[in-house]
């Protein structure tokens, strides 16, 4: 007798069958009946007709059945509410049984019903159970107030039960201690202000005595809450920190791990000098170490944990580097992050080894894998020096196997290596040169031709390679165009004699063939230079190029020191704050790391040691992640800072007839040239008549500045929001909006005086951002604030402020000054204030970029309810500078291309897909910086909805 | 929550639809291992672990440690397996409603409640074919209706009032070592993965010590929840009241190399010709560091190139058979007599025209050891205290191959 039976029931006259039974008279047929109603509850078999059947069964002393009758009422409550009151008198009186399993179930059930009318009825019962003399009764309601929470939470706050849960955290049952952290730790996480969990030494002394009694469970609930406390000195750390090693050793992962959490961040409170600093450290590899023999699932979130902890504190795991070698049936997710962790670890103590593993890895099957373990050795050699040569060879030994991705990954990683070490392995160029036509991916064609340009002088026919490349131009990808030009100017500054006329022809290819702007630009801008100034050209062109930086996917350090605190969260499997992915934002709280106390170190001030890394360590590396400015000269053109004193070998100038006349000035005698220069320009098709304009005055006016039309009626204007309350302003109001208009932006500020004195001396700052905003002129109020006096100021905004990256990407901080105190606020930045009117791309651009941004970067996204038509968006769009390039008709879908730009000139393309009669459109975007994608959503959304 | 079709919802309903992401993951990954355990969609995050051809999902609104879940999801699993003996969609839809009960008993409002076997068989009664005959006459149920009395006590693992005629404890020390040799046969990397599962069959309070001949070897260890940690940490001695019935006691680590010794040995010369259509295959088993044991239940399991049509092998023992479809060859070889070293060679047909494989295949060899805990783990004594008959002790030790693998 199984419980397979209870699906075999036939269709027709199930319903009414099952209701015979439900009200038969024998407790035996009901039980079999309630069990057969559970069984199409779990399929999603709709069984909701039953309602008052079954709750007329909750009546009876037979437990299994007032189980499964609770069951039901959960499930079904929400849809019938008003059968649901029908039930509310058998809890009460459930709640009042003999029998403490009844009480707690009884209660344990109500919560679950969510349907607001029984919630009143709920109160009573909840609050005797709160202080029941049973504590299973008690662990089991202080759960319950958590969820009555979720459903009222006003209602929870009005009867007094967010005390009686604090009171809890004193109770003398250790499990009951525990289930009250974990619902006040729920309740605080949509409290955030809230000073729900206040700790103080005494309450923590209690939930460290409860962390040794309590279940596993609530062992984490505990720990969690442990971490966010900050202890007053560093001997309380030391203190917590002994009483939590233990946990260390817990068969339970997830007990571990938050134990980990604890430790680490307390540990940033003990000198390093302390021999339990040490003591720590060495406590902390083994249960790591042990997480990765668990299931690959434990693997997968252990390892991505493990990443933040080696960058933290790399000497936990120094010595583990074996584990991390990868077993050829791990998960591929398993595989990719070992190899990550690897690298990290990589040392001239282990590289002989590492390096041998990565090339074993090199021959596997997967295709993803293999290509990452070749970058991996690629990094090591720029990682450890001493290893770089044994890097080098084992990458040509990979490149002999001819496999070709292999080969491609093989020359990207060299392209690296050249640059950390120039000059050293150019003896592996011949070889390289071989593979030159099995390239066929963008980024390895580029590599390769950086190469060829950066050693033109001793590639001997490096004029035929590039020639060779130049064939197909137009098919190439911009990655590779730009690189190919880039690289036959270098070759022709080098050997001007011989490559006049492949740089003639690149030039023109670039400048006049190409409707890639970013190509034209480029292209003009080597004309220009070449032709006016060749000694300048040379300065920039072949500059000394800034070392890259060791590790190239490092956590910024703030960001790294606010994940430690998320150990163990899903923050820390994506390596991303809360707040970039919690829905809503919802009472996210920065966390960050405790300064290290003075009172053993007094010679380490709180300022020279933020977030208690050592000064140094924060120094010598520039992640460069973030850097989401699509540095548009790509890396060829370092900044022009200080150039190598220029080779006065440049002979036979007086040759070269195009150029000549600027070239002359490569002699150095006269910066002038000779008379008028001979510079032969361009038709005049390409170019208008502006060409002759400092360069610095943007050559993006240099295209199609018509097209934008309309442009300046403005965009999209958000009606204003309080950013800045008064009570928390000491009574001054900020409310405020960002406009665009004819390409200015700026920032619309109403100050209101909430205060009983007078505001004067108004001034404004922002903090570093993503697009470099910054004000463009000052705060200018011009008479004095009186109370309740409301002033309306429009602020210019620039974007030539400093860059940062901020999480998220539009956040901007500010801080407003008056003759009372400074306040800070920070308020987000609808992202459509920044798409510039010449955001207008070519069709065959268009086409082509859309081609070449590699899918990963295409996000898609709906927007709903927009019952506007096709012409209308576009009109909609184009007046907030979102232009349509092209439209199409698919099998009755209407296709908008649209194309914008930002002002730091990132491209974003768009394909809206909007099929008459459906209000919901599809929204994919492309875009190099693809993190844009989601803000660049939500201006369409904003702007299509308003 | 959903198993396969099943679902359970502890807080507000989640439609099912979310599932679709997961769905869609899973038909990414080309294998179903390589599905992601964590996944984000816009408005929840999917959680799964792959368990015995199932895949338990959870969805998460909120921010919860994976982890957490994670543990939880297998302690699901196991608490299916512990109630129906095995894990398989076969059993859980037998079992719905028991499932469901569980599964009730299990989690409340996304805290878990009692996870530990032996306070959910108090619970709720596991099915037997003579428990739901005798339930169907006499109308009793399989739901207990008193308190589970480990649930509040300091010792929630365990049950009251345990009694048995037959007093017994019994461990079992199981050792897998999990290595990775080269192709030279040197070894990259080695360790041990051990554990002492205990079976404890006995009456009343029961409070336990076992001491080991050499604790020494036991520097990454995790425990039970029932081992007294100060004990452990000051006089190397396990101290611990038992659960009643099966559980593990502790799993350990042993890594440092000189301790690991590596049983096998595996000579192997697997080539393939430049041009041609076939490939030559040999590899040879043999005895190495196993401490005059007999290795046994020996297996090697090959993951051969895509372009491997078909294999033409002969042994010298046992049999084997090759899976032209998954590539996979599996050498049954039983058992090593060290007079005649057990060996596999012979032609490998390849794809015409198609280009010699660049990889190696890897070699994944199993085998077991009786009587050997290869670290050299050895148990001294077992005292009982709190109780006054006499129990039945035993312990087994056994060694196994984890994740052996030699590259070729």
């Amino acid at each position: 007798m199984t419980d397979s039976k209870y699906f075999t029931t036939t269709k027709k006259g199930e319903i009414f069958e099952l209701k015979a039974e439900l009200n038969s008279d024998k407790k035996e047929k009901k039980k079999e009946a309630v069990k057969k109603v559970i069984a199409s509850m779990t399929v999603g078999k709709d069984v909701s007709a039953l309602f008052p059947d079954v709750v007329n069964c909750m009546q009876t002393d037979n437990l299994e059945l007032k189980k499964l009758v609770y069951l039901y009422l959960m499930n079904y409550a929400k849809s019938q509410p008003d059968m649901a009151i029908m039930a509310v008198n058998t809890f009460v009186k459930d709640c009042e049984d003999p029998n403490p399993l009844i009480r707690a179930l009884a209660v344990r059930t109500m919560g679950c019903i969510r349907v607001d009318k029984i919630t009143e009825y709920l109160c009573e019962p909840l609050r005797k159970c709160l202080k029941d003399e049973d504590p299973y009764v008690r662990k089991t309601a202080a759960v319950c107030v958590a969820k009555l929470h979720d459903i009222n939470a006003q209602l929870v706050e009005d009867q007094g039960f967010l005390d009686t849960l604090k009171d809890l955290i004193s109770d003398s049952n250790p499990m009951v201690v525990a289930n009250a952290v974990a619902a006040l730790s729920e309740i605080a996480e949509s409290h955030p202000s809230s000073n729900l969990l206040d700790l103080n030494p005494q309450s923590i002394n209690k939930l460290l005595t409860a962390l040794n009694e309590c279940t596993e469970w609530g062992q984490i609930f505990i720990l969690d809450c442990l971490a966010n406390y900050t202890p007053k000195d560093d001997r309380e750390a030391q203190s917590i920190c002994e009483r939590v090693t233990p946990r260390l050793s817990h068969a339970n992962s997830a007990v571990v791990l938050s134990a980990v959490k604890v430790l680490m961040k307390f540990m940033e409170m003990l000198s390093k000098d302390l021999d339990y600093y040490g003591t720590l450290l060495k406590k902390l590899a083994p249960p790591l170490v042990t997480l990765l023999s668990a299931e690959p699932e434990l693997q997968y979130v252990a390892l991505r944990n493990i990443n933040l902890i080696v960058q933290k504190r790399p000497e936990v795991l120094k010595h583990e580097m074996k584990v991390f070698f990868v077993k050829y049936n791990d998960p591929i997710y398993v595989k990719l992050e070992k190899l990550d962790i690897m690298i990290r670890l990589a040392s001239q103590a282990n590289i002989a080894q590492v390096l041998a593993e990565l090339k074993e890895y090199a021959t596997e099957v997967d295709v993803d894998f293999v290509r990452k373990a070749v970058r991996a050795i690629g990094r090591c050699a720029i990682k450890v020096e001493q290893s770089a040569e044994r890097c080098v060879s084992t990458l040509l030994d990979l490149i002999q196997t001819k496999v070709n991705y292999v080969v491609q990954e093989a020359i990207v990683v060299i392209k690296d290596i050249f640059r950390k070490y120039p000059n050293k392995y150019e003896s592996v160029i011949a070889t390289l040169c071989e593979n030159l036509d099995s390239l066929d991916e963008p980024e390895a064609r580029a590599a390769m031709i950086w190469i060829v340009g950066e050693y033109a002088e001793r590639i001997d026919n490096a004029d035929e390679l590039l020639e060779s490349f130049l064939e197909g131009f137009h098919d190439e990808s911009t990655q590779v165009q730009l690189q190919l030009l880039t690289a036959i100017v270098k070759l022709f500054l080098k050997k001007p004699t011989e490559t006049q006329e492949l740089v003639q022809q690149v030039l023109s290819l670039a400048t006049q063939d190409s409707d890639n702007p970013d190509l034209r630009d480029r292209g003009y801008i080597y004309w220009r230079l070449l032709s006016t100034d060749p000694v300048a050209a040379k300065e920039v062109v072949l500059a000394e190029k800034p070392l890259i930086s060791e590790e190239t996917d490092l956590i910024e350090p703030t960001l790294l020191d606010e994940l430690i605190c998320y150990i163990g969260t899903l923050a820390s499997v994506y390596h991303k704050p809360p707040s970039a992915f919690v829905e809503g934002g919802r009472g996210v709280v920065h966390k960050s790391l405790p300064p290290r106390t003075a009172s053993s170190e007094s010679t380490e001030s709180p300022e020279t040691a933020p977030a208690g890394a050592p000064p140094g360590e924060q120094l010598d590396t520039v992640p460069t992640q973030g850097d989401l400015l699509g540095d548009l000269l790509n890396l060829d053109l370092g900044p022009p800072v200080s150039g190598p004193p220029l080779a006065t070998s440049a002979v036979q100038m007086g040759a070269v007839d195009l150029l000549g006349g600027g070239l002359d000035s490569l002699m150095g005698d006269e910066p002038e040239g000779i008379g008028a220069p001979s510079f032969v320009a361009p038709p005049a098709a390409a170019v208008p008549a502006n060409l002759g304009a400092p360069m610095g005055s943007g050559l993006s006016d240099l295209f199609d500045l018509t097209s934008g039309v309309g442009t300046l009626s403005g965009s999209y204007v958000a009606p204003k929001a309080v950013w800045l309350p008064a009570m928390k302003a000491k009574g001054l109001e900020i409310s405020g909006t960002f406009t665009r208009q004819a390409g200015s932006i700026s920032m619309d500020l109403q100050l209101t005086n909430k205060a009983l004195q007078v505001m004067t001396d108004f001034a404004i700052q922002f903090n570093r951002n993503s697009f470099g905003l910054a004000p463009a002129a000052p705060l200018q109020v011009h008479a004095p604030l009186s109370p309740t006096q409301t002033v309306e100021i429009s602020l210019p905004l620039s974007t030539a402020g400093s860059v940062m990256k901020t999480e998220p990407l539009n956040s901007l901080q500010v801080a407003v000054k008056n003759n009372i105190d400074v306040f800070y606020f920070s308020t987000l930045y609808p992202l459509h204030i920044l798409f510039v009117e010449d955001g207008k791309m070519d069709r065959q651009v268009f086409l082509a970029t859309w081609k070449d941004i590699p899918n990963e970067n295409e996000a898609q996204f709906q927007i709903r309810d927009c019952p506007l038509n096709a012409e209308a968006v576009s009109s909609r769009l184009q007046s907030s500078s979102i232009f349509t390039v092209a439209r199409r008709n698919v099998e009755g879908q209407d296709m908008l291309y649209q194309s914008l730009k930002l002002t730091n000139g990132i491209w974003v393309l768009a394909e809206l897909r909007i099929q008459p009669g459906n209000p919901s459109f599809t929204l994919s975007l492309k875009c190099r910086a693809p993190e844009v994608s989601q803000h660049v959503y939500q201006a369409y959304e904003t702007i299509l909805k308003n | 929550m959903s198993l396969g079709e099943y679902e359970k919802h502890w807080k507000s309903v989640v439609s099912q639809s979310v599932c679709d992401y997961f769905f869609e993951a899973q038909e990414k990954a080309a294998d179903v291992e390589n599905v992601p355990p964590v996944i984000s969609t816009p408005h929840h995050y999917l959680i799964s672990i792959y368990r015995d051809k199932l895949f338990f999902v959870s969805v998460i609104q909120t921010e919860v440690p994976p982890l957490f879940v994670i543990e939880f999801l297998h302690r699901v699993a196991d608490t299916f397996q512990d109630y129906f003996g095995e894990c398989s969609e076969a059993a859980i839809k037998d079992n719905v409603v028991i499932v469901y009960e569980l599964l009730e008993e299990m989690l409340d409002n996304g805290f878990p409640l009692a996870t530990e076997s032996n306070i959910l068989k108090e619970l709720i009664k596991p099915p037997t074919i003579l428990r739901s005959v005798v339930n169907s006459i006499t109308g009793s149920s399989n739901v207990g209706d008193t308190l589970p009395t480990g649930q509040l006590s300091n010792i929630p693992w365990r049950r009251a009032g345990v009694k048995y005629t037959n007093n017994e404890a019994y461990f079992d020390v199981v050792e897998e070592i999990d290595a990775i040799i080269d192709k030279s046969g040197s070894t990259v990397f080695a360790e041990i993965q051990g554990v002492i599962d205990a079976c404890i069959k006995l009456s009343g309070m029961p409070d336990l010590s076992l001491s080991f001949m050499n604790p020494r070897l036991l520097d990454d260890v995790s425990f039970h929840p029932c081992i007294r940690f100060k004990r452990w940490e000051s006089e190397r001695v396990l101290s611990f009241i038992p659960p009643d019935g099966n559980f593990r006691l502790i799993s350990y680590r042993v890594s440092s190399q000189n301790l690991v010794a590596i049983p096998v040995y595996v000579k192997h010369s697997i080539s393939f010709k430049e041009n041609s259509s076939c490939g030559r295959f040999d590899i040879t088993i043999g005895p190495k560091q196993n401490m005059g044991k007999t290795i046994e239940a020996i297996t090697v399991t090959v993951h051969m190139p895509k372009v491997v049509l078909n294999m033409n092998l002969t042994p010298t023992q046992g049999s084997y058979t090759f899976d032209p479809v998954t590539k996979v060859l599996t050498w049954d070889v039983g058992k090593i007599t060290p007079q005649k070293l057990p060996s596999l060679k012979g032609l490998v047909n390849l794809q015409s025209g198609a280009p010699k494989p660049e990889e190696n295949p890897s070699l994944n060899i199993q085998f077991k050891i009786q009587q050997l805990a290869i670290s050299g783990l050895k148990v001294n004594r077992l005292d009982m205290y709190g109780e006054k008959y006499k129990p039945f002790k035993g312990v087994k030790y056994v060694t196994k191959a984890g994740k052996f693998q030699v590259r070729t």
